[in-house]
């Protein structure tokens, strides 16, 4: 009786809920492209009648046909790979580097008092400030440049993998607890995934520190990427270059944050959040 | 005798929360712990459950003395703390060792003992507070222990949930004649539930006072029996005092 009244309404309403969210979905997409279309368009009408200067703003259809004609003769492949690797190891490398730490200092409470001050001082170090130490060290090949970008990633995901775990519900590790379980068991049945949402969400925020590092390292010394192309455009005065390079960069950043928000949903999907994705 | 308290205290860095426990449970009693909020009755439980092991005096689970979590004895808390990660079912069979079809079978088959044979598949989020704590009544009893130990179990759920959860502990009761030790500031559920209720009052706790209730289950709610025996334990409490 019980169980048939509480569970039918449940499932009914779960169907409901995804149709309209997939219609609500489509809604924000047209609403939330209106302005950005209009402004395309008046851009380009503007720029056509000669009110901005093609040397200084160039129509939307310059930029694009500077991207297409990057793309027919495969520099833009190049440009785009050589970037995205960059993130993607420097990314893996500090990401790697922040979750072993962060793990100890979480799990430890001497490992805390023993790294936690001195990470949290290499923290107050504007990060784009070690680009010169590392390109001396380094060099301006790429273990500079990935280094730059690891650096950038690691704070955001140790903080959330140190916060995540010294925030798990104490009432949870006591019913593993009263199942016997030990340490190895409690950490990877019950800490482990009490603190998932917050390591995913610093992961999230360490890729978007990533992008903007990749910009800083190349733009410091590079002969490919997309930050190169920025240099390039600027020396060579053609803003439909910088401009071309700067929208790539937004659609690939905003690409590779929406597989990671797929991941996270996924991988989230039991959590009672009042705003459904 | 399934449960034994001798002289059992605890203090927190000085400050003593509860002393002089003495008390024994039989196999199949139900024994309920009364008092006050901040008489050390919840201590006790967490003292007797082995979750907090640095109590003075000896307690023994079926002989044994408690030195840590033991494996006959199950705990169910005052909020469910199921999961959020897990399915009903994977929360249940979340205390059980042993192959997964086994594990899925004997949770199944304790979740229809509970009423939520057809909630498996749900997420906690997904669930009433009176679900929930079934589900938490679930988890307790999959592994089959032999005491089990309830801090206020169903003080977060409304009046009628409570009487109906209340009733579901008894048919279980009934059916494995688990000795239950009940945590409770709610005088009617002691009455109701227990053979025996030992009140516990002042700061640091002491047991003042035992009360048997000789009636036999199913006790009617309302009955004038239970009712003087209310008055006693409201004497005994001496809410006036403190």
């Amino acid at each position: 009786m019980v169980k048939q009244a509480i569970s039918i309404p449940g499932t009914s309403r779960q169907t409901k809920d995804k149709a309209n969210a997939k219609k609500g979905g489509a809604q924000k997409v047209l609403l939330g492209g209106i302005l950005p279309l209009a402004l395309v368009i008046v851009w380009e009408a503007l720029s056509r009648a000669g009110v901005f200067p093609a040397y200084q703003l160039p129509a939307p259809s310059v930029i694009l046909s500077t991207i297409t004609g990057m793309a027919q003769d495969g520099s833009l492949w190049s440009h785009v790979g050589i970037t995205v690797y960059r993130v993607f190891a420097g990314f893996l490398i500090g990401a790697l580097v922040a979750v072993v730490l962060g793990s100890v200092v979480g799990f430890y409470k001497k490992a805390e008092h023993v790294l936690d001050p001195t990470i949290q001082a290499f923290r107050s170090i504007p990060s784009l400030a070690w680009v010169p130490l590392f390109i001396l060290w380094m060099g301006i090949g790429e273990p500079s440049k990935v280094t730059m970008i690891a650096v950038g990633v690691f704070f955001p995901v140790y903080l959330n993998t140190v916060s995540g775990i010294a925030g798990v519900d104490r009432k949870l590790i006591e019913v593993g607890r009263m199942y016997g379980l030990n340490a190895y068991q409690l950490v990877t049945r019950v800490i482990l995934p009490a603190a998932l949402p917050s390591f995913l969400t610093g992961l999230r925020s360490g890729l978007g520190l990533g992008w903007m590092f990749v910009v800083a390292a190349e733009l410091m010394g590079a002969s490919q990427g997309l930050g190169y192309l920025l240099v390039v455009g600027q020396n060579t005065l053609s803003p439909e270059t910088i401009i071309a390079s700067i929208i790539l960069f937004a659609v690939i950043g905003k690409l590779s944050d929406w597989i990671l928000k797929i991941i996270e949903e996924r991988a989230l999907h039991y959590q009672d959040r009042a705003v459904k994705p | 005798m399934a449960l034994e308290l001798k002289n059992v205290g605890r203090t927190f860095d000085g400050q003593t929360a509860v002393r002089n426990v003495n008390l024994s449970a039989g196999e199949g009693e139900i024994i309920g712990l009364l008092g006050t909020s901040g008489c050390g009755k919840s201590t006790l439980l967490r003292a007797i459950s082995g979750l907090d092991g640095n109590y003075d005096g000896e307690i023994r689970l079926n002989g044994k003395l408690v030195d840590g979590v033991q494996e006959s004895a199950g705990f169910i808390f005052q909020e469910p703390r199921l999961f959020p990660w897990l399915t009903v079912l994977e929360n249940v069979t979340f205390g059980l060792t042993g192959k997964a079809g086994e594990k899925e079978k004997k949770g199944r088959e304790i979740l229809r003992k509970v009423g939520l044979g057809d909630s498996e598949n749900l997420y906690p989020k997904e669930l009433s507070g009176g679900m929930a704590q079934r589900v938490a009544i679930a988890r307790a009893l999959v592994t089959s222990p032999e005491v089990l130990l309830l801090d206020e179990p169903f003080s977060a759920l409304d009046a009628f949930t409570k009487m109906q959860l209340q009733d579901l502990l008894l048919d279980i009761w009934k059916e494995a004649g688990t000795t239950m030790v009940l945590v409770t500031h709610d005088i009617d559920e002691a009455l109701y539930l227990c053979d025996r209720i030992v009140i516990l009052r002042g700061r640091p706790g002491e047991v003042v006072h035992e009360i048997s209730v000789g009636e036999p289950r199913p006790r009617p709610r309302g009955s004038t029996r239970l009712a003087e025996l209310k008055t006693d334990i409201l004497e005994s409490l001496d809410l006036s005092r403190s």
